[in-house]
């Protein structure tokens, strides 16, 4: 079986896939990265070091010897989805939900306008990350009412002091230091009672010392947490309450929410001025908000895969429990889907465990009442040897988690993030078993 | 301290917070789950999947079930009845698997009328 995808959904999968013991299976784990773990690696905000740290699970996932690890190949462009039906018994797309969804609205995309995956994959040193990021703006809008927009806010919120113990590359914690923020604004359309932001994360915007947090509470009028039946939306409220009850201190920055609002245009000449804000069902701007940035932070949309069935308008791969199906209806024989791109950008990481428990259980019947269709023909390595691909397996992978723990360790922190593809790569392409277990030979293949 | 089970799971068990949790650390034992306080990465997949909404943030513990944090410590860290050392953090659920005991103060809780 082929997993496109090595980020959570992808190695829950495998995870699932090994531990059915119905199945006689042999896994490739195939990243377009030389580094596993996805949205671990690339998108937990790097001061959430525990949730990082689920990345031991993933090890003890990666290192069991039926699993081999294909770093650096890219489906769609080194292998097409037809390479690898030829080459597997099934295939198992894993490939998230990577592009934004944009505000859509005048000006954005002026220098100044930033997305989401864009600030969250510089500060996590993703190696295609755009390096030129500044965090010389004073005053910055993000909008969203989601957990990515709060860890943005949050991140620019943070003092620097703070990132020093986490992985972040030595160029971002330099950015981090010189950072010019004073204020974050967090622009949502609906209400307090509508925000998808978790209380457990709202609550570390509370626990930042130097930050003052202003809620208008105008924005809270009418909603009682004790009417609440959700009960992360009471606490929600609550702490949101109590932050409008309270002046700010003059700290030194400034978390301000703005519910209720959604951008209208972005104004700007050579660079972000101000965005223009409406409050009225009409969209008539109500407000001009001087701000030097602008950070959307609206949602994901998952991405084609030429070859693979798309549903574009909800930018998923379209499935039932798991099986690709065509516009027709009809199931792709031997193709399944999993996470974010077969649900959409919905949930935590360990959503992500019962997602893919459905789809192993889906190709497992299929298994079973042999109805994977075509059997693997094809072999990987003679077509990627073909194309003189470098391959990098599990051997590359420990060597940059090597490297990067030494980097780490001079600077008294467990990890610093190497963000370079060059270096990534040098690293990566060192001999080695593709595997963790060191078992499982070429030639058995 | 990360998510805590409170009382409210007792005799429900339902599991389906076993099934949410990326790195497996809810174990359970003879009446209740426990959430192993070493293992938890604190990402809170577990506490919407709670159907008895037994589940919660150590900071948002209501005062009627603080209980659950000295039960949850001697689940993990004293040994239980008929052994002689901790469960401690044996690194997952699944290795481990089942455990035939409760902490003294979930064993302590009236069992419900059959």
């Amino acid at each position: 079986v082929a997993i496109v995808g090595a980020g959570p959904s992808g190695l829950y999968a495998a995870d699932g896939l090994l531990a059915a013991t119905q199945l006689p299976v042999e896994i490739d784990m195939i990243d377009r990265l030389p580094t596993p773990f996805g949205l671990v690696r690339y998108g937990v905000a790097p001061d959430h070091p525990a949730i990082k740290s689920v990345a031991r699970t993933f090890e003890e996932i990666l290192a069991q010897p039926r699993l081999r690890f294909l770093g650096g190949v890219e489906v769609g462009a080194d292998v097409s989805a037809e390479d690898l039906r030829l080459c597997y018994d099934a295939v198992i797309y894993a490939t998230g939900a990577p592009l934004d969804r944009k505000l859509g609205i005048p000006g954005e995309g002026t220098p100044g306008c930033c997305s989401a995956s864009g600030l969250v994959s510089w500060y996590n040193g993703h190696p295609d990350a755009n390096r030129d990021v500044r965090l010389d703006a004073r005053s910055v809008a993000v909008i969203g009412a989601g957990n990515v927009a709060l860890d943005i806010a949050r991140m620019l919120a943070r003092p620097a002091r703070d990132l020093k113990s986490t992985d972040v590359s030595p160029r971002v914690l330099d950015e981090f230091r010189r950072s010019k923020v004073e204020r974050v604004y967090l622009i949502a359309r609906r209400g307090p009672d509508a925000a998808k932001f978790t209380p457990k994360e709202l609550r570390e915007l509370g626990a930042i010392a130097s930050l003052d947090r202003v809620v208008h509470a105008g924005d809270l009028a009418g909603l009682d947490p004790a009417a609440s039946a959700d009960r992360r939306v009471k606490a929600n409220l609550e702490l949101l309450g109590r932050w409008a009850a309270s002046a700010p201190s003059g700290q030194p920055r400034r978390v301000e929410f703005r519910f209720w609002t959604r951008p209208v245009a972005v104004i700007a000449d050579d660079r972000v001025r101000a965005v223009q804000l409406s409050r009225a069902c009409d969209g008539h701007v109500t407000e001009s908000l001087d701000v030097d940035m602008v950070v959307s932070a609206i949602g994901l949309r998952g991405c084609p895969v030429p070859g693979v069935p798309f549903d574009a308008a909800r930018a998923v791969i379209p499935n039932r429990e798991g099986r690709v199906v065509h516009p027709d209806g009809s199931a792709m024989a031997g193709v399944y889907v999993v996470g974010w791109a077969k649900r959409g950008p919905t949930g935590v990481i360990g959503t992500n465990k019962a997602d893919a428990l459905e789809t192993v259980a889906s190709l497992a019947r299929d298994y079973q009442d042999d109805r994977l269709g075509e059997r693997a023909r094809g072999s990987i390595e003679e077509l990627l040897s073909a194309r003189s691909l470098d391959l990098m397996g599990v051997a590359g992978w420990r060597n940059i988690d090597r490297a990067e723990s030494e980097l780490g360790a001079r600077e008294g922190r467990s990890r610093c993030k190497i963000e370079d593809w060059q270096a990534l790569r040098e690293l990566a392409s060192g001999r080695g078993p593709l595997n963790g277990g060191g078992i499982k030979s070429e030639a058995t293949r | 301290m990360t998510f805590v089970i409170s009382q409210l799971c007792a005799d429900v068990k339902d599991k389906s917070c076993i099934v949410q949790c990326p790195v497996d650390c809810i174990y359970e034992g003879e009446r209740s789950l426990y959430i192993s306080p070493d293992e938890c990465v604190d990402c809170g997949a577990c506490e919407p999947a709670c159907p008895t909404e037994a589940i919660y943030h150590h900071a948002d513990l209501p005062a009627e079930y603080s209980a659950a944090l000295s039960s949850t410590h001697s689940f993990f860290f004293d040994p239980l009845p008929g052994r002689t050392e901790p469960v401690g953090s044996p690194g997952g659920f699944r290795k481990v698997g089942p455990l035939a005991a409760d902490s003294p103060f979930v064993a302590s809780l009236p069992t419900p009328p059959s």
